[in-house]
């Protein structure tokens, strides 16, 4: 057997235990078995990288059963091993068991341990499906199963109506998504009659650039993408999501499950290079939504909506790149995000298990000397995500900011204001949290205390990496090799043309650090210098970013409430007083006629088979008489 | 012969239950039920699905009048007859736990009911085809009329009535199909040699489809549905929406397309966006439901309305994901109505907002219900993805407007889902549900199997795809002359 078959068998194993036999084993077992299928997992991706390298670089495809016949083909269930799958199935896998292990910790004294791994293990089952699949629908079926992972981990407290509301609400939101998605397909396969990514690419190439199915496609799976990966009109499932247990968080909704939108494009971008209005679309829907979501992360006061929308702010930058064409940044970025937004959730949830489940800044301050190491990790990560070198996000954003700019100044300009909010927003959190004095009750302040090394030890680990994470794309000039950087050599992606000058790139980059800077140090002045306490009340332009720009009442509105009437309208109305009452009066009518049918109101089953008999009599004496 | 016995099994079954007394009733009529799904699955182990006619049985009945007992076996039929032979022990064995009065009769009903369906599935010729549809309608008149809940007698008198309307129809358009066979044969090869001009063809299209129609129910034939399958026993109900229905879709495929293909083709459009406003017509209706029974009815309306979409699409995706998703349907609806039993019993209550909290209750059935929730709402990876992809696809085939308006499904069916999983399952217990007990074995014995077949079809459809496209084949073959 292939090994490469075994990386999502392994947590599907360590489902399949937990969730039949979990009840009967020990906490420590249940863990165990969590962790080491994930841990085995990762080993396998490691192999499977290190003989694909060895092995000349060439993309394999791994076949597991014949799965579906669709038109006069043949889908089989498969797995594709190439640059972009190892490096997904490596974050999914090593990130995955960073935070299985700190769950050991952080949900420890849960009633629900084990049903919590089982989910989890089945979460990165399916995410491996969707980043390892070698045709649309196998990657739709992880992209489906993840979000129905999504639903049960959100609601996993399921005795909470608010979390049912919330997982619900994810679920149906992606939904929405995974229509465009679905009919997507159904463009593809009637064009290209297969849905197997090379076979799709291969035919691509003679399709000329605008092409109305191109096109189609395109949009239709860009629309899935803003399902999954929380961009307008779909994001506002994902702050909600925060309802869920904090490493679903970091895992889920910050790592994973909401980059796969981006992993969807980077690998359908042959076909996006295609669609140049599709692109343009992309880049102003993620443009929009950085800036929406930054301008609310401002002003939340929950430690976990904080990062929530910055989780949506940040995959809205990485939409802006990939509508400019610049794949390798958006993955890169994807990468160094994935490690500085899961260590910064992870150590949210320090701080919350510290604070005895408290989740609002307004009410924690000074933890820096009770948490050191929390502390001292997630000022990395703020630093990480604000830009600020030698950080990972420094070099991911700068790189993506220059190709920004280099398509368009318009969406550069909406980016760097995103930047510039998000170290604001990140250092006002920073600031409320961890400097000043204790605000929180006397009862807390006697329960802080420093999570145990489970949990911190994968803090550690993922502050490392978002700490030197950017050394994945260091030019490979500094080093006096050839051209470009690590990710890009390995990746190959078809990425559009960049002709910035030298100068420019390093101005752009002066100009982004100082506004990064100058946002860290705005910050400094107003929470920690002058110590100022989020008002309760707000006034003007605060009020829209406070009501999340009222989308969820728009859509309230709009949408799921006349969907409401309409149902009611329909049951009412249509349903029984027009067509019933029409078909009762047929029913009336024949009744009326004649004794037949007065025969059957009496339910005399007797005459009703006389019937038939009558009628076979009646059939023979036509026969006789006028056919023979 | 395995196809005779197959009708006859039930048939000597149901007769040997009138020699036996008390538990033992319904245990004979369970063991009968199972050796018949072993024959079925005996049947498929040594089944080649491009032979269309297998272990064909044929016997001259009425001669003068072209009539013969011909009954056979094709991938399609034993798709059908597995999956009544599949729900009929499953049905029989929902009922241990729970007290029926007068077994006798109850469970000779149901078999009786078993082998008319079976009858259905697998007959060759018009006149026995028709005798089986009616016969299927006698157990579960009864079955609805003297075991279902309040309001039995007008609710089955409707749905007897309406349904009967539709048989009529078909007669007359079976008659008139014999008179023109050149050999005046009922047999189905001589309706497929009849050649009607196209506007003919639309009247004999109407007249089935209409029977055919009142049966699935396409919109807006269906309002006999809500009230029937809500007022029945949930073996009533079961046998209506997992078995019975199909007959109206298999009728379709085997009855309608392939005898006056031209007829279908003038007429798909109509019946292409019956079925889709059919489909946003009940989904819109079951999300306002508030009793968890009628919210099924309806759900089940919509389902029904994306399988005829997919058949009139006259594809072979379309075709193929009809036969699956009556197996999914089929099997879904079963577990789904069996847990609205198990909430009847032990709430007293079908309405929803008197539930919640089961999930901490029972988590076996939360567990069990959940997989076939899932399973309903089509997550791939269980056997309501397959259908559906393939369904929708085929729609899309034929237009992709309307693939657009069918895959609402896919949001709406997963709204009223979830709507009522959490309503009844999630937060906290009420007075209805504090005592809720977890399954017992009969009734897990029920839902295991079903979870099974739900995530085995789901994960690997291919032999079930590979059985029914021969079948699928030779349907479309009719259709693209």
């Amino acid at each position: 057997m292939n090994l490469a078959l075994l990386i999502p068998v392994l947590p599907l194993i360590g489902f399949i235990i937990n969730g039949l036999f979990g009840k009967n084993l020990s906490k420590s077992s249940v863990g165990l078995i969590g962790s080491g299928a994930i841990l085995g997992a990762f080993i396998c991706t490691v192999v499977v990288f290190v003989s694909f390298v060895s092995g000349g670089s060439a993309a394999t495809t791994v076949k597991a059963f014949d799965w579906l016949v669709i038109g006069d083909t043949t889908l089989s269930f498969s797995f594709f091993v190439d640059q972009l799958s190892l490096i997904m199935m490596s974050l999914v896998t090593g990130v995955g068991f960073l935070i299985h292990v700190y769950s050991v910790g952080y949900m420890h004294d849960d009633e629900n341990y084990n049903r919590f791994f089982a989910y989890l293990n089945l979460f990165v089952f399916f995410m491996l499906l969707l980043v390892m699949g070698d045709n649309y629908l196998v990657l739709f079926t992880g992209w489906e199963g993840v979000g129905f992972c999504s639903y049960l981990l959100i609601g996993f407290w399921y005795k909470t109506p608010d979390y049912n509301d919330a997982a619900k609400k994810a679920f149906i939101m992606n939904r929405i998504g995974d229509l465009g998605f679905i009919l997507g397909l159904f463009v593809m396969f009637s064009e290209f009659g297969s849905l197997q990514f090379t076979e799709v690419f291969a035919d691509a190439a003679q399709y000329s650039e605008g092409n109305p199915a191109i096109l189609g496609i395109t949009i239709l799976l860009f629309i899935g993408a803003t399902g999954k990966s929380a961009q307008l009109p779909l994001f506002t499932w994902l702050p909600d999501a925060m309802a869920g247990p904090t490493p679903v968080s970091a895992l889920i909704h910050a790592a994973t499950m909401v980059t796969a939108g981006i992993y969807l494009i980077v690998r359908s971008h042959i076909l996006f290079n295609l669609a140049p209005e599709t692109m343009c679309i992309i880049a102003w829907v993620g443009a929009i939504t950085a800036l929406v979501a930054a301008t609310i992360a401002v002003v939340q006061n929950d430690i976990k909506k904080v990062l929530a929308y910055s989780t949506v702010s940040q995959l809205g930058m990485i939409f802006i790149a990939l509508g400019v064409g610049a794949y390798t940044s958006s993955m890169f970025h994807l990468l160094t995000h994935a490690f500085f937004k899961a260590l910064l959730f992870l150590g949210a949830g320090s701080v919350i298990h510290a604070m005895s489940g408290e989740q609002d800044i307004r009410k924690m301050g000074g933890l820096k000397k009770a948490l050191p190491l929390t502390h001292i990790t997630f000022v990395i990560g703020c630093i990480a995500i604000a830009g600020i070198p030698p950080f990972s996000g420094f070099f991911s954003k700068d790189e993506m900011l220059a190709h920004i700019f280099n398509d368009s100044p318009a969406l550069w300009v909406v980016a760097s204001a995103t930047s510039a909010l998000t170290a604001f927003y990140m250092f006002r959190l920073y600031f409320l949290t961890f400097s000043n004095g204790f605000r929180g009750t006397d009862h807390q302040k006697h329960h802080l205390h420093e999570s145990p090394s489970s949990m911190t030890t994968p803090l550690v680990v993922l502050a490392v990496l978002a700490a030197f994470g950017g050394v994945l794309g260091l030019p490979l000039e500094l080093f006096g090799l050839e051209h470009g950087h690590f990710l890009q050599n390995f990746l190959g992606l078809e990425d559009s043309s960049f002709d910035l000058s030298h100068e420019t790139e390093i101005f752009l980059m002066l100009g982004a650090v100082a506004l990064a800077v100058a946002s860290w140090l705005l910050a400094k002045r107003i929470y920690k210098e002058k110590q100022t306490l989020p008002a309760e009340n707000v006034t003007g332009i605060q009020k829209l970013f406070v009501g999340k720009y009222f989308l969820d009442e728009v859509y309230e509105k709009v949408i799921i409430r006349p969907f409401q009437l309409l149902g009611n309208a329909l049951y009412i109305f249509i349903e029984e007083r027009v067509i019933d009452p029409v078909v009762n009066a047929f029913g009336t009518l024949s009744v009326k006629k004649g004794n037949f049918v007065k025969q059957l109101q009496q339910g005399n089953t007797g005459f009703y088979i006389f019937g038939i008999v009558a009628g076979v009599v009646l059939i023979l004496v036509a026969n006789l008489i006028w056919f023979r | 012969m395995m196809t005779l016995l197959l009708i006859v099994l039930p048939l000597l079954g149901a007769l040997s239950l009138f020699v036996m007394k008390g538990d033992s009733i319904k245990k004979t009529a369970f063991a009968i039920s199972l050796v018949t799904f072993a024959m079925a699955i005996g049947a498929w182990i040594n089944f080649d699905a491009s032979n269309l006619s297998q272990y064909a049985f044929k016997q001259d009945w009425i001669p003068s009048l072209g009539i013969s007992f011909s009954v056979n076996l094709d991938g399609l039929s034993l798709l059908m007859v597995l999956l009544t032979t599949f729900l009929t022990p499953l049905i029989i064995l929902s009922t241990f736990d729970r007290e029926y009065k007068n077994p006798l009769a109850f469970y000779a009903l149901i078999l009786t009911m078993e082998m008319a369906l079976i009858g259905v599935f697998v007959t060759q010729d018009a006149f026995l085809f028709y005798i089986f549809w009616e016969l299927a309608l006698i157990p579960i008149y009864f079955i609805s009329l003297l075991w279902g809940g309040e309001n039995a007698r007008p609710i089955t008198f409707k749905f007897f009535l309406y349904t009967l309307a539709g048989s009529l129809l078909m007669l007359f358009a079976i008659i008139y199909l014999y008179l023109q066979t050149p050999e005046h044969s009922f047999a189905i090869e001589a309706f497929h040699k009849v050649i009607l001009a196209p506007e003919t063809q639309s009247w004999i299209f109407w007249m089935l489809f209409i029977a055919f129609a009142i049966k699935i129910p396409v919109f807006p034939f269906h309002t006999w549905q809500p009230s029937t399958y809500h007022m029945n026993s949930t073996p009533g109900t079961m046998l209506l929406s997992g078995i019975m229905l199909k007959m109206g879709i298999f009728g379709l495929m085997r009855w309608l397309l392939p005898v006056v293909p031209q007829g279908c083709i003038d007429n798909a459009d109509y019946v292409v966006i019956l079925a889709t406003i059919g489909i946003v017509y009940a989904s819109a209706i079951a999300i306002v439901q508030k009793d968890f029974k009628k919210l099924l009815a309806y759900s089940s309306i919509a389902h029904v309305g994306l399988i005829t979409a997919g058949v009139f699409s006259f594809t072979d995706n379309g075709l193929r994901g009809a036969s699956m998703q009556m197996l999914a349907h089929g099997v879904n609806v079963v577990g789904l109505f069996f847990v609205a039993d198990i909430l009847f019993n032990r709430t007293k209550t079908f309405e929803m907002k008197d539930m919640g909290g089961i999930r901490s209750k029972a988590p076996w059935f939360a567990t069990l219900f959940l997989i076939i929730l899932l399973g309903s709402v089509a997550l791939p990876l269980t056997n309501g993805f397959v259908g559906e992809f393939l369904l929708l696809l085929g729609v899309y085939e034929y237009s992709n407007v309307i693939a657009a308006f069918c895959g609402l499904t896919i949001i709406l069916g997963a709204v009223y889902m979830l709507m009522s999983y959490q309503k009844t399952m999630l937060g906290e217990t009420s007075a209805a549900t504090k005592d809720f007990t977890d399954l017992t074995f009969n009734e897990k014995a029920v839902l295991i199997p079903i979870a099974i077949v739900i995530i085995a079809t789901g994960l690997y459809p291919k032999p079930l795809i590979d059985l029914v496209e021969p079948s699928v084949q030779y349907i479309l073959s009719f259709i693209n002359i």
